[in-house]
């Protein structure tokens, strides 16, 4: 487990690959009780619009949020997290799924102690978060 | 149309409370990838310094979005909620939400604004224990695709 006396401002955390496919999109929907249609049903998601089903922000913030505590070990340290939601992730109907790459560095060392910590999600090389930061107080 | 701003600063009563389990904890953990055993393992969690197996970070949203549900539904705010999207969202941990939490939410109307013909409600659940420990402040921006947008052209 990290330890505080280990982290300076500018540190990159070990970056992360999230691979999300449709059967994620499902299990999600049921974890978190969010069935919009949108990100299960094809048919509605371009009726409404879009290019076909999308990931739920909520998701590819959630699974983002790992590039932190992967490097923490205790997924308790996050004390706040943030993101805005930018670009939709659309997911194939295949076994490979959206790829978005997610990176994170220490940002600054704030005065309570705790680190900021600014995150990067991206899909075909375009940001899917925006201004995503986490804040994590460390042993 | 635009919405009604005598909205701003409004409250909702608190929702029915919600018992946080162990299993729900998990299946959360499982759908978005943590792989940590204090999700898990009570003793892990307890190693850990948690009385119990703590909720991954965006886990409130299970109770915040369904808190929320109030606001987005009330006929006299008019939200048109066949077309509200997502903005942004952040939450502030006072401490880890942890099996056995009973957690009701209150929530607050912060600002509501229009911008390029959306129709912004920025919106505040704070989650407490029935007992009134603060547990977790979520804030997110709901967004009415295009709803202000008669007002802008009028």
């Amino acid at each position: 487990m990290i330890r505080a006396a280990d982290v300076t401002a500018g540190d990159q955390l070990p970056p992360l690959t999230l691979t999300i496919t449709r059967a994620d999109l499902v299990r999600y929907a049921g974890a978190s009780l969010d069935f919009n249609p949108i990100h299960w049903n094809e048919r509605f998601a371009q009726e409404v619009g879009l290019p076909g089903v999308i990931a739920h922000g909520m998701l590819t913030m959630g699974m983002a949020a790992r590039v932190v505590t992967d490097w923490t070990g205790d997924p308790g340290a996050v004390v706040e997290y943030g993101v805005r939601f930018g670009r939709p992730v659309p997911v194939p109907d295949d076994a490979e799924g959206a790829r978005v790459e997610v990176t994170a560095k220490v940002a600054k060392v704030l005065d309570d102690g705790t680190f900021k910590i600014a995150i990067t999600a991206a899909f075909e090389g375009k940001s899917v978060l925006g201004g995503a930061t986490a804040r994590v107080r460390l042993p | 149309m635009a919405l009604d701003q005598s909205f701003i600063g409004r409250s909702y009563p608190p929702s029915p409370a919600y018992e946080v389990s162990r299993e729900k904890i998990r299946e959360f953990a499982d759908a978005v990838g943590e792989r940590s055993e204090i999700h898990r393992d009570p003793e892990a969690a307890k190693a850990a310094g948690y009385p119990d197996v703590i909720a991954p970070p965006t886990f409130a949203i299970l109770v915040s979005m369904k808190a929320n549900e109030v606001l987005v539904m009330d006929p006299e705010l008019g939200l048109d909620y066949t077309r509200v999207v997502h903005g942004d969202q952040t939450f502030a941990h006072h401490r880890p939400i942890q099996a056995g939490d009973r957690l009701v939410v209150t929530t607050h109307v912060d600002a509501i604004n229009s911008r390029m013909g959306n129709d912004i409600v920025s919106v505040r659940a704070e989650i407490s224990t029935e007992d009134g420990e603060q547990v977790t402040t979520a804030r997110s921006t709901l967004v009415a695709r295009g709803t202000a947008a008669t007002e802008d052209q009028a």
